[in-house]
């Protein structure tokens, strides 16, 4: 079993940044273990989502921010929906994200790959073009065989496009992203 | 009529194309009128809330901007990741602090704060499945067994989403059982089916969603029916990765709950997009078509016994 030394390793402005971000309070959680029954993920989590909680409280920053678990919650809200003491802790796992995210931890590479392709599409052309994401996504994770199954099952569809949908204010929408970048310098 | 702000997200006109159309078609059809928000953009779905709230806020926020000036009752969406991050973004900006931050990212400011609602909400709420019923009194859908599953975030948190019960929601039961449907207690219906993870992480997906098929599938299903673009992807789209995950073959359509009230207001099948679902929607319906069958022939029987029986006393 890994033992903590909490008082040699435990971040106090970790905490109180995570508290900051979320707008909850990390201490109210009494490890009642609700949040990780429901949790749909645990089984591909390398840490269950209540014992998130407990390394939080114990300001475990490294730990948490190179963990696997905050990449692949799937914000399904089950955790804050019945948590005992009101603590939204889908929001707690997204601020930990957040700021695995800027200080350059992405344990889970392609989930984040995925991502930022999604936001690089949606910033180029207003909305998301599919096609062009999954091509992107490909040729940046060299992921050719990911889903070769389903290629017949759904190009016969018509469903997805070749060209982008491009609206008219996607000038605006590029605003968008370069001026949430400036508030981050 | 009341105007309804219509938002169809990103998928609506991809993946999810049969959703929008046969949501349209079902709200033309049962008097809701919907104006699309002109020039709507990404919402920025799943990806933008892993980055950063206030961006994720932003995105959203832009059409809540445009939805201002339509002067509608309220923002409707087909789609529960949109709706959410519509929601969480009005709810975010009950603050004042945020709200101006959220602003000074946006070209157009959001001024005040439209009500964001799903369309299954105003189904349920402005139309209701009592007029549904009396509309269709000859419960076109009866023998069709059916696990309804609303995905993890239509109703939760229920701070956010105000709508429904959020470990029980009903609203989706009672309109197909108003079309005589025979709703399934489906015990998983606010379970998560993986997300977006189909193409990072598929074998999440294919496990998540593979316990959903099969729960279905005990319960003695024809077809499972949903409300959510994503939900319907990972269960149809994937079912076969989601049968070799649990070792069995699974064969269950996976209907938009629009496709199915759709085909009981007598909608062609080609507006609803039948033909779009991977899984072949035929098994279901012909399996509903016989049940039918086979009670309109018990009935001729019974009336025909009771008929002999009577000449019999004569
Ligand atoms: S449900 Fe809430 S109180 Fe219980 S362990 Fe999880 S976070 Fe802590
Ligand atoms: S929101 Fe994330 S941590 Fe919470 S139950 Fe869902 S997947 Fe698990």
């Amino acid at each position: 079993m890994e033992v903590v030394d909490i008082h040699a390793s435990c971040d106090h402005e970790f905490i109180a940044q995570v508290e900051a971000e979320s707008e909850q309070k990390v201490r109210l959680c009494y490890q009642c273990g609700n949040c990780t029954a429901g949790c749909p993920y645990t089984f591909a989590y390398d840490i269950p989502v209540s014992q998130v909680m407990r390394l939080l409280q114990a300001g475990q920053k490294v730990r948490l921010l190179s963990c696997k678990s905050i990449w692949l919650c799937a914000t399904c809200e089950s955790c804050t929906t019945r948590c005992p003491n009101e603590i939204d802790v889908a929001r707690i796992m997204d601020v930990l994200r957040h700021m695995a995210r800027r200080e350059g931890y992405a344990t889970e590479k392609n989930v984040k790959t995925f991502w930022d392709t999604f936001l690089d599409s949606v910033e180029k052309h207003g909305r998301v073009f599919e096609m062009g994401l999954l091509a992107t996504y490909v040729a940046k994770t060299g992921r050719f065989w990911t889903d070769m199954d389903l290629g017949p099952k759904i190009l016969p569809k018509g469903k997805l496009s070749f060209k982008p949908h491009e609206i008219q204010g996607k000038d605006k929408v590029a605003e968008i992203f370069k001026r949430f970048r400036e508030t981050q310098q | 009529m009341t105007k309804y702000a219509y938002y169809p997200g990103c998928s609506g006109q991809g993946t999810s194309q049969e959703y929008d159309s046969s949501t349209r078609a079902v709200c033309r059809a049962l008097g809701v009128n919907l104006v699309d928000i002109p020039d709507w953009s990404c919402c920025g779905s799943t990806p933008a809330h892993t980055v950063d709230h206030l961006l994720s806020s932003a995105l959203a926020a832009r059409n809540l901007a445009l939805a201002e000036d339509m002067d509608a009752a309220a923002v409707i969406t087909p789609c529960p990741s949109c709706l959410t991050n519509l929601k969480a973004a009005v709810h975010r900006m009950s603050d004042r602090e945020f709200r101006l931050q959220v602003n000074k990212l946006l070209d157009k400011p959001v001024d005040r704060s439209t009500p964001v609602k799903s369309v299954l909400q105003v189904l349920a709420e402005d139309v209701g499945s009592d007029a549904v019923a009396e509309m269709l009194p000859n419960k076109p859908l009866a023998g069709l067994k059916l696990a309804p599953y609303y995905g993890c975030i239509m109703n939760r948190p229920p701070e956010v989403m105000q709508f429904d019960d959020h470990e029980n929601p009903t609203a989706m039961d009672k309109l197909m059982a108003a079309l005589g449907a025979e709703v399934l207690p489906f015990p998983l219906k606010v379970e998560c089916c993986g997300a977006s993870f189909g193409i990072p992480r598929k074998d999440i997906v294919a496990k998540l969603s593979g316990k959903l098929l099969e729960a279905a599938a005990g319960l003695g299903a024809h077809a499972v029916v949903t409300a959510c673009p994503l939900c319907q992807m990972n269960l149809d789209l994937r079912q076969g990765q989601a049968s070799a995950a649990m070792g069995r073959k699974f064969q269950l359509p996976v209907f938009y709950y629009t496709q199915l009230l759709g085909l009981a207001l007598g909608i062609p099948q080609s507006e609803l997009g039948l033909s779009k679902l991977c899984v072949n929607p035929r098994l279901a319906l012909d399996a509903m078509y016989a049940a039918q069958a086979e009670k309109r022939e018990r009935e001729a029987k019974s009336e025909a016994d009771k008929q002999t029986l009577k000449a019999k006393a004569a």
